[in-house]
């Protein structure tokens, strides 16, 4: 039997939920032109009057707003409401460059709370469930942002944070965790650990474990819901729209929901900014129609994915997207060639060998090398070398054949790859562009 | 009879090979004999021990990845044609080898030790035993 937090809201009609992204768009336009400035110009320099839009449907009137607008108005301009009625900062990790901030008045963060709070009970969380959150806690909005929804369910929240993963287990079995927060890899080396530790999920409470903040494949989901012993779900969010829960997955593992109440999702095409089809595969592009401190419009997300509508085995009615395929700053050229890490994932669990991977890419003579390390594992060796070599041959092979391109493999040692508490890092670009 | 072999999977890096022998020291493991298969990137080191389970115990908690296989030890007498006799009982069993390598006996002067990876090991024992020739046991092993 599937639950929901709000069903009123997550199972209403397409016609309810077309009406109040009408009404709450028309006043989000008006709302980001009069309290903000750059947006007021933004709009202006395009010709584009708060009264042109009556619609989602003249939702592509608006211009497109870029990170490059967050570090330009860094580190206020973009606030639509006095300090005063700020009651939270977050900020980006900064991984990809300079850092933005963002700020929420109390009425966001209620609002942020019920959606992480939908997608803690569509993976069937109750307030009986003790809800263990292993992201870290402060300026990134992963630990905070399950903290709040978790809370607002009224879930028992144990507020672990990222890192010192024996104490993490310890707690897991101690205090009885029943749903686990994290980014997926840390969630697999939790499960790596609890393994060499001589346990098994059978030795944890843990039903089930909502992971995101990164991308990550149908492998990885698997090699997580066995080691562990529980069901794995995505959770997509980013810092700029609100956090964790912009999408939500439920129990059909199939696509994410997006909180269409709040947010407006659109896929373009990332070259020529046209709105493209439903299933057609392109850059998710967000805008956020209810959030008051800061009133983002037509994000350019730089996550590449896809949308699905039509009904769900679960019941709701939000639009789905996809799995990202990752982000485009993630994505690689390589010898011409697009290449997401997500893809050398899927090739790597496909073949038997771990998630422990790196991936090196450098330019050697004006030609583009790939190389990806990846751990040697017990299942894995062999003492016949012609069948590790074999193996490795093979592994070219399929790279070559999803990817189009020629990568080196390089096997290497056990636990010689950095694991990771937060994100990942996955890539080392050593070309000097 | 067959004995068993320590197969070890390390990097070809400076110190990988030093850092192995760190722990089986460090644990008072005795090598009976040791060789070493390499690729430019990474070897499989094939060892024989007086402890195989102290040694796979020691090596799993030191976070190497290792793997047990079975191999025909013969003592092979130290004089010219000694070797050839033996390979000459495995061809005419149609024996084939994988891999060997040889160490030197330790009390023993007049014959060195020849480890063999052959596909069967149990056709390998009989014909050489048909023939006179004496495989290790494990047990003999500790002892040499």
């Amino acid at each position: 039997m599937e639950r929901y937090y709000q069903p009123e809201i997550e199972c209403a009609s397409r016609e309810q939920i077309r009406a109040w992204q009408d009404e709450r768009l028309v006043k989000q336009v008006r709302h980001a032109y009069d309290h903000v400035p750059y947006y007021k110009k933004l709009m202006d320099d395009k010709g584009v009057k708060p009264e042109d839009i009556q619609s989602v449907d003249d939702l592509y009137k608006l211009p497109f707003t870029y990170k490059k607008d967050l570090r330009d108005t860094y580190p206020y301009g973009l606030f639509a409401v006095p300090m005063k009625d700020v009651v939270r900062l977050h900020a980006s990790s900064g991984t990809t460059g300079k850092q933005i901030v963002v700020g929420y008045t109390r009425e966001d963060l209620d609002i942020w709370d019920d959606i992480v709070a939908r997608q803690l009970v569509a993976v069937g969380a109750t307030e009986e469930d003790k809800v263990h959150i292993s992201y870290g806690y402060g300026l990134f909005t992963g630990g905070l942002g399950l903290h709040g929804g978790a809370t607002k369910l009224g879930a028992t929240v144990i507020p672990v944070s990222s890192g010192n993963t024996q104490r993490q287990i310890t707690i897991l079995r101690d205090f009885g965790s029943t749903v686990l927060c994290c980014t997926p890899s840390y969630a697999a080396f939790i499960g790596e650990t609890l393994h060499e530790m001589g346990l098994t999920g059978k030795d944890i409470p843990l039903k089930a474990g909502i992971f995101g903040a990164e991308a990550w494949s149908e492998e990885m989901r698997k090699d997580i819901e066995e080691k562990l012993g529980i069901k794995a779900y995505d959770i997509y969010g980013l810092t700029e729209i609100m956090g964790p829960g912009v999408a939500y997955e439920c129990s059909a593992q199939q696509g994410m929901h997006v909180n269409e109440d709040h947010f407006i999702i659109e896929i373009i095409d990332p070259e020529t900014g046209e709105v493209l089809p439903e299933g057609q595969q392109g850059e998710i592009v967000f805008s956020c129609i209810t959030r008051q401190a800061f009133p983002l419009l037509r994000y350019r997300t730089r996550d590449i994915g896809v949308i699905h509508r039509g009904t769900c085995s679960c019941g709701r009615t939000f639009v789905k997207m996809s799995k990202p395929m990752g982000r485009s700053d993630d994505m690689l050229i390589i010898r011409g060639v697009n290449v997401f890490p997500s893809q050398i994932e899927t090739v790597l669990l496909n073949h038997g060998y771990s998630a422990n991977y790196q991936i090196i890419v450098d330019r050697v003579k004006s030609t583009d090398t790939l190389e990806v390390q990846v751990e040697m594992t017990p299942e894995m060796f062999t003492d016949n070398m012609g069948e590790i070599e074999r193996r490795q041959r093979e592994l070219v092979e399929g790279m070559r054949s999803l990817l189009g391109l020629a990568a080196k493999v390089k096997l290497v040692a056990p636990k010689s790859i950095v694991r990771s508490e937060g994100k990942a890092v996955r890539v080392i670009d050593k070309r000097k562009i | 009879m067959s004995i068993k072999q320590i197969s070890v999977f390390v990097e070809n890096t400076p110190g990988a090979l030093y850092g192995l022998t760190g722990v089986l020291a460090q644990h008072q493991v005795d090598l009976r004999a040791l060789s070493l298969a390499e690729t430019s990137e990474f070897g499989i080191v094939r060892m024989i021990v007086d402890n195989v389970y102290q040694a796979t115990t020691v090596l799993k908690d030191a976070g190497y990845v290792h793997s047990l296989t079975p191999v025909v030890g013969v003592a092979i007498p130290d004089v010219p044609g000694g070797l050839n006799r033996v390979l000459q009982v495995l061809t005419d069993a149609k024996v084939n080898i994988e891999y060997m390598y040889a160490f030197l006996g330790g009390k023993s002067v007049d014959h060195a030790y020849m480890i063999f990876r052959v596909a069967d090991e149990a056709t390998a024992t009989a014909a050489l035993a048909a023939r006179g020739i004496q495989t290790l046991e494990q047990d003999a092993i500790a002892s040499l």
